[in-house]
Formats: C-alpha cells, structure tokens, sequence
C-alpha cells in the first residue's frame, strides 16, 4: 500500500503544480505586469500579422513585455468566449473581429459569448472586400463580370473565407445589387482560398484587400467593397463608383473582458492610438494591404452596435434568422 | 540564343549556390542552424509539442535578427522539430508530432526488442536523406512543382482523401474491416464542431469550447501515449519489464549500411513526402503514412512490416523530412504555404518586407538561397546531434524507473495537450481519448486508421462539399467530381491501392493453380 502511494505521489505532485499555476500579484499601479494579447485565428492570417506587426510598438507604449497568444478555432469563437471568462484587470485582452462576432452569436445557438460582452478597447483596421479574378481571365472589368453572370445564372463561381462571413455577405450583396446569381464557395481561410483561384478552379474571389495586395501580379482586382478607393490599390474602382451599394469588410480591434474599469480600457485604448500612429505601423499595415482605423471605446462600441442592426435586418431579409 | 540564355541562367543560379552556401558557413548563422536544429529536436520529441508551436513561438525573436538569420533559426528549427518527433515515437510509441504516426509502427517493436539506438540511427540517416532531397526539389524544381500544386482542385483534394483511406487497409497488420472501422470513426469525430461549409454547429453538444473541433495532437496523445503509459504501469506492476538497451559495438555503421543498401526505399519515400509537402493542406502527417504504405507494398517482405524492421522507419522519416523542402516550394514561388508552419514563415516574409515569386529568386536571391541551402545544412546537422542524443535519449528511457518515466511522460501529455491551443478542455478531451485508445487496444484496434480519418476527413468534406458547389452549372452537380483528368489519374490510383491486397490473392491463386496441373 505504502509503496503504491509513493509511486503515484511524485506524478500526483507534478499535476498539481501544473494544474495550479499560482495567481498574479495584485499591484496598484496599471500596469504593473505582463499584458497577454489572445490572437483568435491561424498564425499567419490577418489577425495575426496585424498582432505582430503591432507588437514592437506596443510593447514600447505599453512599458511591459507583450505577450502573444493563439486560441484558435469555431472561427474565432474559442477565444472570444474564454475571453469574457478572464479576470477583468486589464492584464488580458484578445483581438476581435467584425462580422464575426456579430453573426456568431445571431446565428448559433450558444456561440459562448454575446457580441456585448466584448468590451471594445480600439478598432484599429479594416480590409474591405474586394472581387479579383484570375490575371488570364476574360472578364477585364466589373461590367463584363456581371453580364456574364447574368446570361449564365449560377455557373460563375467565388470563392470566400468561410461561411456567413465578410466575403460571403459581400458576395450575397453584390448579387442583391447587380441581379445576379453567383455560386458561392467557402474555403477554410482566406490563404486557401488563394490556391483555387489561381488553379482557376473558381471564376473569381471575395476575399480582403490584404489578399489583392499580396497577389497583386496575378490577381486582377474587378472592384472594392469600401466607401472610397484604397490608397495601395488606387486604380480599383469602388463597387459604389460603378452603381452597385456593396460596402462590406472585415474589421479588427481589440477587447477586453466584461466589467474591465473604463480607466484601464481608456489608458490601453490610449496605447493602441499612440501604436497606430507609430510611422513603422503605418508604414507596415499599409504595404500590407491593411485600412487603418482609428476607433476609440466609445467609438467602436457604436460602431458594433450599429453593425449589429444592420446585419441582423440583412439576415432577416434574407431567411437565415427568424425575425 | 536559347540555350545561351539558359546557359547563362544556370551560372547565375550556381553563382546564387555559391554565395548561399557562403552566407552559411558564417560564424553565426552556422551557430543559428545548429542551435536551431537542437531546439527543433527538443520541441519534436514531446508529444504535443508540434513544429507549428516551436515555428510560432519563436517569430519574436527573429524581429531583432536580420531577414536572413531570422528564416535561417525558423527553418531550422522546423527541420529539427519534424526529426525529433522521431525519438518519442521509437521509444514510447507516441509520434511526437503527427509526422511521425508511421514511425511507431516498427519504430517501437524495435526498441522493445533493444533496438531502440538502431532505430534512431536509422531515423536519423533518413530523415537527413529526406531533408536534403526535398531541399534539392526546393532550389532547382520549384517554378516547375509549384504549376502541378495548382492542377489540384477541390475535386482533386476530395480523391487524394479518398486514396488517403484506402491505406488503411496495409496500415493495420490483420482486420481490414477494424481498420476501416477505426478510420470511419476519426471521419465522424473530425465533424465535430463548426461545419467548414455553411457554418452549422455540430456535435458540440451544447458545449461551447467544442466549436473548435477535435484537434488533431488531442487526439494523437490520447490514442497513443496513455495506453501506453498504462501499459507501463502495468508491466512495471506485473512484470518488472523494462525497455532493454543492449550496447552494441558498429551499431551505427551497420545500419547506416542497411539503410544506404536500400536506396530504393529512401529515394521513393522521399519523392512522396516532396509531393505531398507540395499540396497546400496536406503535410507531414499523411506524407509519413503514404510513404510506409508504399514501402510496404514495394517490399519482398511486406509481412515483416510492423514487427520492427528498419525499413518501416526508412519510409516515414525520410518522407516528413522531405515535406519541410516540399512544402516551401508553393511558399517561395506563389505565397502558398504547403504545410502549416510555412505559414508562419510566410508571416514573417511579409514582415521582413520579402514578397513571395519571381522576385525572390531574382532580387533577393541572396536571402533566398542562403535560407534554403540552411535548410539542407540543417538537415546535415541532424545526424551528428541526433546519433549522439539518440544514444543518450534511449539509454535514460531504458535506465529510469517506471515510476518517475511514468509520470514524466504524463506531464508532457497534459502540458502538450494544453499548450496546442491553450484551453483546458482540450486536456479532458486527451484523458477522454486516453480511455478510449485504451479500450480499443484491448479489442484489437490499432489507433493509427481513427487519426488518419481525422486527418482526411475534413479534407474529404471541404473538397465533396466545394466540387459539388462548382458542379452547380451541370444538370448533375456530382459530374464536377469527375470530369477532370487529373481526377481520373486519382481514382486510378484509388481503386488500385484498395484492390492491392486482392492482387496478392489472385497471383497466389495463379501459381497454385499452375502448379496443380
């Protein structure tokens, strides 16, 4: 009995050391410690290029080690609903992202968090949709594209990042406005989206104005989703230039935790401006493809709310959400 | 006029070789590669901790470095990190990253017997092979590989899972039908979660960390370290048995030519990984499986595989190390990662302000070719490191008591489970997945089919799903599945592989009735 005891006690000990990991020291002053930025999507996509390109500069505004953190998966929903389950100090914040954490909620039954309780601290970037076809392709402007798809309901083809996201309601926008009947077809991720178009296994992409960047010498942009032309792509129309209300795109902020005090939201929210407006930041979010936004707490939070209307009455026309 | 330009092409290439092959053999970026390669082993060795961590975890550090150290250390590390992955599935069955499921399957029986140090070695000499090969395929074939990547369509990625699973047949020593039932159930767990086409939550059962789905590691360590750890305890209880180290003097020349007397073997395996490194979306993990596969079906002795041959270990680490060229290929060319850590990789290109294609090639040429001739260096550097270590690693696995291996190897399954994506009920899911491995080890089922069920069916279900979104504009949307020739040549090669083991019946048959009359 006694040796048995022995045996399990060392492995009994180890898991509970790591089980427990000891909790911070409360200090006065904020900020005192380490701040851990949840990044909720793939390294390597959008939200994580925005985290790194920021991290220099953050960690120099902040005045303390930043540390970045992937919780990956359900489009983001991991990490959003253990965010508003973290200790509301400020010590723990997490990227967010717009349609996302709009439709999630509206549109699963238990998405683990409501788009509310995501205290916005700063939304600092867009990426408008754009619609690219293949550099070979016959369509060499918006109008050519959408006579077609309008004397072959159904057979053009786009490919997006996932279902009931930025892509795919600019998709379903452009078809509301223009008339037509388009095929649309998730990937898993705007990257692997790339690869379909370029093997022309799809007739054209809604994807982000990251990728028409990133792809800019086989890619042809046909239009952007936003109000005005992007500088970096400044001979591509606007959707709303050519007669077609299509505005949609994907924006990026931060949150934090329900119940963090204003004070603490306000001095990060401080720290993500002064971050913003760092020359390498700009310099860097701007070759990539990135709009950069400049939206304070109470300015984001407005900004949610009035996206929640609107989506939520596109839904409704639409038949995915009962009214 | 031609050839003289190609001539000149090819002096300028040799020029870009030469002058990479300087830029390595600095003080410091030699120092890099070789710290690199280390550390990447270390990460490789533990169960869950995968290359995509070790990638990911170290693209700080790279900010302070310039562009060339700074791919040079991630490269490394995601060379060595493939490798080690080697050592924990030789010495305690459990592939330390999921490149190296095939390798617990003669990687271990071999150890048990006290053949753990050949094992390594033989891991060790081929995936040196392999890396070197598939960084051969990234200098002078990528223009050319990245055009085949692009043929494959979502019809296309539906057939290669499809062939995925007509592996399990060879995979699994005995059932076929407990095989294919394994893999029918990792397809019905990798459902779980939020659908990859139309967002519909699934089998979730109301459980809201459960949207993500099952991850791949979770799975792995479950289904093949806690059996393990089980059993070791009860042998430890029962039988005293520990795993034998017998020194033995010529170990590593004697295998090196075994392993170099084969090149049939090392040359295919690393020809498959190069390959399927190439595919954007599959890796490693189904590279090493195919390769073992395909050794098995070439061998003289295919019932010798599994009871702890070399050949076994040949096949799966020659190819995962051939993924880590393989897949950079769509990266440098067309900004397509191949396999997930170049994804990260990719990252840190764009950072470092390298935009992917020509231009890498042409303009920065000297980051270019100086970051994939480390990658064969580091590859190189495997064999001293990993001969040494491998001898070292096995003589304490077979040294210390069960009672603190054990809980050791217990930690790390906890710590590796955790860490994949930071969320606690990953780990419950291990310990789920533990109890479960455990069960269907009892009634003979081997652990291997449900991973790869995992691993191919959500490659299965995008690819379904999207053909027969694109077959919209076909009075039958399904035609989309076969109108391709690229998709014949596939289900070629699907009914082939599933009639295979039918083929030895028929030859058998053959030479029976020949010899009757």
């Amino acid at each position: 009995m006694k040796t048995k005891v022995l045996r399990i006690l060392p492995f009994l000990l180890m898991v509970i050391a790591v089980l427990v990991i000891p909790p911070g020291v409360q200090a006065g002053d904020y900020p005192s410690k380490p701040l851990t930025y949840i990044v909720c999507f793939n390294p390597g996509g959008e939200s994580d290029l925005t985290a790194r390109i920021q991290e220099k500069a953050l960690e120099k505004y902040y005045g303390h080690d930043v540390i970045i953190t992937y919780k990956i998966g359900g489009g983001g929903a991991i990490g959003w609903s253990e965010l508003v389950r973290s200790k509301p100090d400020g010590y723990t914040i997490a990227g967010d992202n717009l349609p996302h954490i709009i439709l999630q909620p509206l549109m699963r039954k238990n998405a683990g968090y409501n788009t509310l309780d995501l205290k916005q601290i700063y939304i600092f970037e867009s990426t408008p949709d754009i619609l690219v076809v293949h550099k070979d392709s016959q369509f060499k402007t918006l109008q050519d594209f959408i006579k077609y798809a309008k004397e072959h309901p159904g057979v053009v083809t786009v490919g997006g990042s996932g279902s009931n996201t930025a892509n795919h309601l600019g998709t379903i926008l452009l078809e509301k406005a223009a008339g037509i009947k388009l095929t649309y077809i998730p990937f898993s991720g705007s990257g692997t989206a790339v690869p379909a178009l370029l093997g022309k296994h799809v007739t054209a992409l809604m994807t982000y104005s990251t990728m028409a960047v990133r792809y800019k010498d086989k890619f042809r942009p046909l239009a952007i989703a936003s109000e005005k032309r992007m500088e970096v792509l400044p001979d591509v129309p606007t959707f709303k230039e050519l007669g077609y209300n299509v505005v949609e795109g994907a924006y990026r902020g931060v949150a934090a935790p329900p119940g963090t005090p204003d004070h603490i939201v306000n001095y990060l929210a401080d720290v993500f401006d002064k971050v913003m407006h760092d020359p390498e930041v700009i310099k860097k979010m701007n070759e990539n493809g990135f709009k950069i936004e400049y939206m304070k707490p109470a300015e984001a939070t407005a900004f949610v709310k009035q996206k929640m209307k609107q989506y939520k009455a596109l839904l409704e026309e639409m038949g995915l959400i009962k009214k | 006029m031609h050839l003289n330009s190609k001539l000149l092409d090819s002096i300028e290439m040799l020029e870009h070789i030469l002058g990479g092959i300087t830029n390595i053999f600095t003080a410091k970026n030699l120092l890099l590669v070789v710290a690199g390669t280390v550390s990447g082993m270390v990460v490789g060795a533990m169960p869950g901790l995968t290359a995509v961590m070790a990638v990911a975890l170290l693209v700080p550090f790279t900010y302070t470095m310039d562009p060339t150290s700074g791919l040079v250390t991630l490269g490394a590390v995601y060379m060595g990190c493939i490798y080690g992955g080697a050592f924990s599935a030789i010495l305690i069955n459990t592939p330390g990253t999921p490149s190296s499921i095939g390798t617990t399957f003669d990687g271990y029986p071999m150890a048990r017997k006290g053949k753990g140090e050949e094992a390594i070695i033989t891991a060790t000499i081929a995936s040196a092979f392999g890396g070197i090969v598939g960084v051969i395929a990234l200098i002078f074939l990528s223009p050319l590989l990245a055009e085949v990547a692009l043929k494959f369509g979502p019809a296309e990625y539906f057939w290669v899972g499809v062939f995925g699973l007509t592996i399990v047949s060879s995979l699994v020593t005995g059932s076929f039908l407990k095989g294919i039932t394994g893999a029918a159930f990792g397809v019905l767990i990798s459902t779980i979660g939020i659908a990859p086409i139309g967002g519909d939550v699934r089998f979730t059962f109301g459980i809201p960390s459960l949207q993500g789905g099952v991850e791949l590691i979770v799975a792995l360590i479950g289904l093949f370290c806690i059996p393990e750890i089980l059993k070791m305890v009860y042998n430890d209880v029962k039988t005293q048995e520990v795993l034998g180290y017998n020194k033995e003097k010529g170990v590593m020349w004697k295998t090196l030519k075994y392993v170099l007397s084969r090149p049939g073997n090392l040359i295919r395996s690393s020809i498959i990984g190069t390959v399927v490194g190439i595919l954007p979306g599959a890796g490693g993990n189904i590279a090493n499986l195919v390769a073992y596969n395909e050794a098995r079906r070439a061998s003289k002795e295919p019932e010798k595989f599994g009871t702890g041959i070399p050949d076994g270990i040949v096949a799966t680490e020659s190819a995962n190390n051939a993924v880590v060229g393989g897949g950079m290929i769509p990266l440098v060319t067309l900004g397509i990662p191949g396999a997930p850590p170049d994804a990260i990789i990719y990252g840190v290109l764009m950072l470092q302000g390298l935009r992917p294609g020509p231009e890498l090639f042409s303009e920065r040429a000297d980051i270019t070719f100086t970051f994939m001739i480390s990658l064969g260096v580091a590859a190189i550097v495997m064999v001293p490191v990993g001969i040494y270590g491998g001898r070292l690693l096995t003589r304490v696995v077979s040294i210390v008591p069960t009672r603190f291996l054990v809980p050791g190897i217990g930690i790390f399954t906890i710590i590796g489970s955790y860490a994949i994506r930071n969320n606690f009920t990953d780990v419950f899911l291990m310990i789920l997945f533990g109890i479960i491995g455990f069960a269907l080890r009892y009634l003979g089922y081997h652990p291997a089919p449900i991973v790869l069920g995992l691993i191919l069916g959500p490659i299965m279900e995008n690819g379904l799903v999207q053909t027969y979104l694109i077959g919209q504009k076909y009075s039958v949307p399904w035609l989309a599945l076969v109108v391709d020739p690229l998709s014949w040549i596939l289900i070629a090669l699907c009914i082939f592989s599933f009639m295979w083991p039918y083929f030895g019946y028929l030859k058998r048959f053959i030479k029976l009735s020949s010899t009757n009359r």
